[in-house]
């Protein structure tokens, strides 16, 4: 009862005239730039930390707050549309996103986004509001040796976008592992293939690969293989509405998206990419009409990720909020935020400041409320864009992805890095590689990578230390169960037939 | 070549000057603060601080702040170097940190580049264990060391970083191997903390600041701090030295000129930054961000940074991690 009591305080704070607007301003500002590939929530808001002298604590969070969300929504949209990820975990959104709008259905997809994202946002919100302390205790007990067998765990979903050869989609999984190691090691400090190159020293930004390979590569796969002579033009078939099929379709990669991605969000070194890529493993393998995966793009492939990310955002909120532990940028950037307010951020921060807590819970909520208000009428706006002729659509995506791409660091190294990507995602699809395994491998090696070897260092180079820990071996049992079942069952099956 | 280029655009500028009438030298009326690192993180926030500082002390009003982050610093310094050569109203922020990534990765340009101009701030590192480690002081933690070394993990920074080389400093006085210390590097301090918090290293190593809350809220117990004297936070806490460790690190920061300035431009922002450091908002600016204020100007300064990156490059060395 306390917690509603508290909720209930929160709600008359962020519902003051001034804080809605702001949550307004900070969900308009986060979709916006969740769109622009590049500019991400942690940028944007460290860009408007000067904010802090002049607006008071509460609202500048209600905006902050509202930015990160904002952002996790408007980043599919780009996906979706124009196969142009905003924010790396809105990556997995564009396989089957991008596929839907090319059959006509941007509509639907961009409808399941929205509203699963405020689906998810919302459940997320619940959780961080009532589970919290559990939630964060458990997300504790996260070791190296633990991380690492989740990493091993989400190295099987690679197997979903693997495509018709298993030889190409592993050696695009490696590219994507060898992209991953360029940079300084973080166990060593010393820089591997970087080539003298100071710019590569901080790695390779993933999006920047992303949008070379899907977007760049496509442009230039149209304009050496396009068609010429007349264009027809995209049309969107039936309503631009989610049909009752759909929804029957969603609901549930809904919901398990949301609970795949809030504890995972709520892990210290989970993130926001790992359940996009388990809930499209676990959509595609529930899914009913596995045929539409890759092809014409299946609509549980953009609501299971989405809900994950987005439930992932307020995930991330709880070990900020529980124990001041900033475990991404953005809570990092929040909580340089609190500091300059003079508070604090810390286990106390509960206790010394629960108005300016549950006010940003609350305002979460309203956020999502309005999240969905803002991005469901601009569908019908959306999908138009797509009846842009083909050959300006694209000059339009790259000229789109450039900008976005030079807005990160405003560096020629990046811009040559996102060409060389997109002349390579080109010949990968001119040779029939799949080119999301290279994304995968990409975020997930350098994770397992670390991993692997802080386990090793705590545990002295003794390698048992996967196995004798219960949650770790947990996770690789299910790990090799999801490599093997499927063979298992034929097993299984052939005598009963036979 | 391209350094004739620069003399000879340099010349003409200040013949330029000469012929319009205006001074040659003068202090300058506006900043542009080079920061070699992300938004939001320390040298960030001590740009901020020195911005905010000067407006309020009404020294300088016109700011540009400029971000090149990457690799501790590494990435800025030769873009500061290349593109502000001989400006007279361009700093930049640095401090330990970039000593020691520009020893690890070994890179080309150096602080001999730059022309340092003061020291501004100082943090101690804490060291620290989970509240339910058997660990419960110094000594506790040395004589395990001791014991074997390879079994005490510490968490901490990015490998290379301050906290690491507190690690190896740690080892090398207590007669051990520096290359044995388990140190588990970790990109900042969040995650760090998480892994101290749910008891998965045995120790960890950071700025006072950043583990400063969760030691009040007894989630973590903090056995030792690296600075000379206590910290105003935890009287209680002692020194390294104290405990019997002979080791002191502050994680200092300060700001550097371009290189090819003149003596007396030099002076000039020498003369500003004392003028701030002395007035009432920088001393705000200190208490509202936990910075001991260690100002230490021109001469004395260079000489610090030619000392410290001597001694980092031999904690490095011992560490590893300078070929």
């Amino acid at each position: 009862m306390d917690t509603l009591a508290h909720l209930a305080n929160g709600f008359a704070l962020a519902l003051t005239p001034i804080n809605l607007l702001w949550c307004l301003v900070g969900v308009t500002v986060g979709t916006a730039i969740g769109v622009l590939p590049g500019l991400g929530p942690a940028l944007t808001i460290a860009l408007l930390l000067p904010l802090t002298y002049k607006v008071d604590a509460t609202s500048a969070f209600i905006l902050f707050a509202g930015i990160y969300y904002g952002a996790m929504y408007g980043g599919s949209t780009t996906s979706i549309l124009l196969n142009t990820p905003g924010e790396s975990a809105t990556i997995v959104t564009s396989l089957e996103g991008n596929r839907m709008a090319r059959s006509g259905r941007a509509g639907a997809a961009l409808s399941t986004a929205a509203i699963g994202s405020f689906v998810a946002g919302t459940i997320g919100t619940i959780g961080l509001t009532f589970a919290a302390e559990p939630v964060v205790r458990f997300a504790l007990k996260f070791g190296p040796a633990e991380y690492f067998s989740l990493m091993v765990l989400s190295f099987v979903t690679v197997s979903a976008v693997l495509g018709s050869s298993a030889l190409r989609g592993l050696t695009a999984l490696a590219v994507g592992i060898f992209l991953g190691m360029i940079g300084i090691d973080l166990q060593t400090g010393q820089p591997r293939f970087a080539f003298g190159v100071t710019e590569l020293l901080d790695g390779i930004n993933v999006l920047i690969v992303a949008v070379g390979l899907f977007a760049v590569g496509e442009t230039l796969y149209l304009a050496a293989h396009g068609k010429r002579g007349p264009q027809e033009v995209l049309v969107v078939k039936d309503s631009i509405w989610m049909s009752a099929a759909d929804w029957a379709r969603s609901w549930k990669p809904w919901l398990r998206g949301s609970f795949l991605g809030f504890p995972i969000g709520a892990m210290p070194a989970g993130g926001a990419e790992v359940p996009t890529f388990l809930s499209y493993w676990m959509e595609k393998r529930f899914s009913k009409h596995k045929e539409e995966f890759g092809t014409v793009g299946a609509i549980e492939g953009v609501a299971g990720p989405e809900a994950a990310n987005n439930a992932s955002a307020a995930g991330v909120l709880v070990p900020m909020l529980a124990l001041g532990l900033p475990t991404s940028a953005t809570a990092a950037i929040m909580l340089s935020a609190f500091q300059s307010y003079g508070i604090n951020p810390g286990p106390q921060l509960l206790d010394t400041q629960p108005a300016l807590v549950w006010s940003l819970i609350a305002s979460l909520y309203i956020g999502n409320v309005m999240l969905l208000v803002l991005n469901l009428p601009l569908v019908g706006l959306w999908v138009k864009i797509l009846k842009v002729p083909e050959p300006l659509l694209y000059a339009g995506i790259l000229v789109f992805a450039t900008i976005g791409t030079y807005g990160i660091s405003r560096s020629v190294v990046d811009l040559l890095l996102l060409y060389t990507m997109g002349v390579m995602g080109y010949l990968m699809r001119r040779f029939d590689f799949p080119t999301a395994p290279v994304i995968i491998g990409m975020i997930l090696g350098p994770l397992a990578e670390q991993e692997f070897r802080r386990a090793m260092t705590i545990s002295q180079g003794d390698l048992t230390i996967f196995f004798t820990r219960p949650l770790s071996l947990t996770l690789l049992v299910i790990a090799a169960l999801a490599v093997a079942g499927p063979y298992l069952a034929k097993l299984v099956r052939k005598p009963a037939a036979g | 070549m391209i350094s004739r280029r620069h003399v000879i655009r340099n010349g003409l500028l200040c013949s330029v000057f000469a012929a319009a009438g205006l001074p040659a030298f003068a202090a300058p009326t506006s900043l542009q603060i080079f920061v070699p690192a992300a938004p939001g993180g320390g040298w960030d926030q001590t740009a901020r601080s020195i911005e905010a500082a000067m407006r309020k002390d009404n020294i300088i009003t016109n700011f540009r702040v400029e971000h090149r982050p990457g690799a501790g610093g590494a990435v800025g310094l030769p873009v500061f170097v290349s593109t502000k050569k001989g400006n007279p109203e361009a700093i930049m922020i640095g401090g330990l940190v970039m000593v020691g990534s520009l020893v690890a990765n070994n890179s080309p340009v150096g602080l001999s580049a730059v022309t340092p101009i003061a020291r501004l701030t100082g943090e101690a590192e804490i060291i620290v264990v989970p509240a339910q480690s058997p660990f419960k002081t110094m000594q506790d933690l040395v004589a395990a060391m001791k014991a074997d070394v390879g079994k005490v993990s510490f968490a901490g920074g990015s490998a290379g970083g301050t906290d690491h080389i507190l690690a190896g400093m740690m080892a090398k006085a207590l007669g051990l191997d520096p290359r044995k210390v388990a140190y588990v590097a970790y990109a900042g301090g969040g995650p760090a903390q998480a892994a101290l918090l749910g008891n998965q290293v045995s120790a960890g190593i950071s700025g006072v600041g950043e583990f400063a809350e969760q030691v009040k809220a007894g989630k973590l117990r903090a056995l030792a701090v690296s600075s000379s004297s206590r910290v105003a936070d935890f009287k209680d806490v002692p020194t390294l030295k104290e405990a019997g460790v002979n080791v002191e690190l502050s994680n200092w920061r300060g700001v550097f000129a371009a290189p090819g300035i003149t003596d007396a431009q030099r002076k000039d922002l020498v003369d500003l930054i004392e003028k701030m450091a002395n007035g009432p908002a920088w001393k705000g600016e200190l208490g509202t961000k936990g910075w001991d204020g260690l100002l230490m100007t021109g001469d004395a300064f260079k000489k610090y940074v030619d000392d410290e990156v001597v001694r980092i490059t031999a904690v490095l060395t011992d560490l590893g991690l300078k070929k």
